[in-house]
């Protein structure tokens, strides 16, 4: 199997803190990786390393074989990183969100209603993001995971304030998109329920 | 092309959201202006000799108003982190925000401008180098403002940071705006001015942009 993302020694110091040093991982097509880690000990700020956002301390990070920093623009063409904040704007509806998504990744959501919908939010399409639950609007955030076609799900704590439905379903999408030969790395502080076929597993320690 | 027409339509509805955004400085710039007669009493004469500094000085305070919280919220709920993370749409998505920033505060100012041009009590001749000079100038203006407001989009209170970032850069302009309508009041030719004014706009028009989408690009790095 082709390897898809891997970390070399990878370091990350913030705040003259070291939060990890010396972590490496190989991720092939169909994998999860699954970071673990008390509240502060970097699993934030490992995945904005690996989503190229930052600049790790020493190490490096290879997309298919070749160091990021050569090939920015394809890695960001195949990633769709959700991080910590929604990145949806209270003050638009959720349609609005989901069009503006739509339109950053180039595609086009066969039926925003349907989809919303399903993820229910039916009756809510309309009304601005602010009035939603905060369930309500991580739904909205992650709608974007029915559309979009890129190889590489970045996500972190993609399972907060949703409702035990809810993260079933996200679980079930999660196994399609690996059935596809896609990636993900995600953390959480919730156990995995699903049984996912090649799991990796990272504890980070919280270090002073 | 898609993208960016879907982009522009977010600013708009955004705006029709948030509709203080545009309305405050626009009020702001007239109630500045109807001061001033009130202030420094009502002689034609005098009101006619300041007023190509005052229009000036009141649109640039209006414009600087406008762009404190340009990138506040976007920056907060993390569209700009995932923006940055998605590469492509970051330089359409600054080119939105610019366009739509002087439709929503240099356009505003433009149409009051006859209204601007009874109160302080211009002739037809000032006025229309008065308009020629905002539709030139307003755009430079909403140029770097959005890139102060990018520098700055991160500090807590980014206000008067970006007033001293963005206000000496606004001198130039301001110079050579008022003293296109001061030739044009003592019917001096004014076209050297104007061109100065083409010259600011082309030069922040190439550079603005890209600066911008680095300055997004640091605050989240």
């Amino acid at each position: 199997m082709s390897i898809i993302l891997a970390a070399e020694a990878l370091s990350c110091v913030r705040q003259d803190r070291v939060l990890f040093e010396n972590l490496s991982f190989q991720l092939s097509a169909g994998q999860v990786l699954y970071i673990q880690g008390k509240n502060g000990a970097g699993k934030s700020s490992l995945l904005r390393l690996l989503a190229g956002l930052t600049l790790p301390e020493d190490g490096r990070i290879l997309f298919r074989g070749k160091p990021l920093s050569e090939q920015a623009e394809v890695f960001a063409e195949h990633l769709l990183f959700i991080g910590h904040h929604s990145g949806i704007h209270p003050q638009l509806t959720a349609l609005q969100n989901l069009a503006f998504w739509a339109a950053i990744s180039e595609q086009a959501v066969a039926d925003p209603y349907q989809l919303l919908g399903s993820l229910g939010l039916a009756g809510l399409e309309d009304i601005p993001c602010f009035m939603l639950s905060a369930g309500q609007q991580r739904r909205v955030s992650l709608a974007r995971l029915w559309f979009s076609s890129q190889l590489l799900w970045i996500l972190d704590e993609p399972f907060t304030s949703l409702d035990q439905q809810l993260i079933a379903k996200l679980e079930q999408h999660f196994l399609q998109h690996l059935a596809k030969g896609g990636v993900i790395v995600l953390t959480s502080h919730q156990h995995l329920a699903a049984e996912y076929p090649a799991l990796q597993a990272i504890e980070l320690e919280y270090r002073w | 092309m898609v993208m960016w027409r879907a982009l522009v339509q977010r600013e708009l509805q955004l705006l029709g959201r948030q509709k203080a955004d545009w309305l405050n400085p626009l009020v702001f710039f007239l109630l500045v202006l109807s001061l001033f007669p009130l202030g420094i009493g009502p002689e034609p004469g005098m009101l006619k000799q300041i007023a190509p500094g005052l229009v000036w000085i009141a649109a640039l305070l209006s414009v600087l108003l406008s762009a404190e919280r340009l990138f506040k919220d976007d920056y907060r709920y993390g569209v700009i982190e995932q923006l940055v993370a998605r590469r492509q749409g970051l330089f359409s998505y600054v080119t939105a925000k610019i366009c739509c920033h002087w439709l929503s505060t240099g356009v505003p100012l433009v149409l009051v401008s006859p209204l601007i041009a009874v109160l302080l009590g211009l002739d037809w001749q000032s006025w229309q180098v008065l308009l020629v000079t905002l539709l030139l100038g307003t755009p430079v203006l909403s140029l770097l403002s959005v890139l102060g407001a990018a520098l700055t989009m991160a500090a807590d209170k980014g206000g008067i940071l970006q007033a001293l970032i963005i206000l000496p850069l606004y001198i130039p302009l301001l110079i050579f705006a008022s003293g296109a309508m001061e030739a044009a009041a003592t019917a001096l030719p004014y076209t050297g001015q104007l061109a100065v004014l083409v010259a600011f706009l082309l030069f922040a028009l190439a550079l603005v942009p890209l600066a911008v989408r680095q300055a997004l690009r640091m605050n989240v790095g």
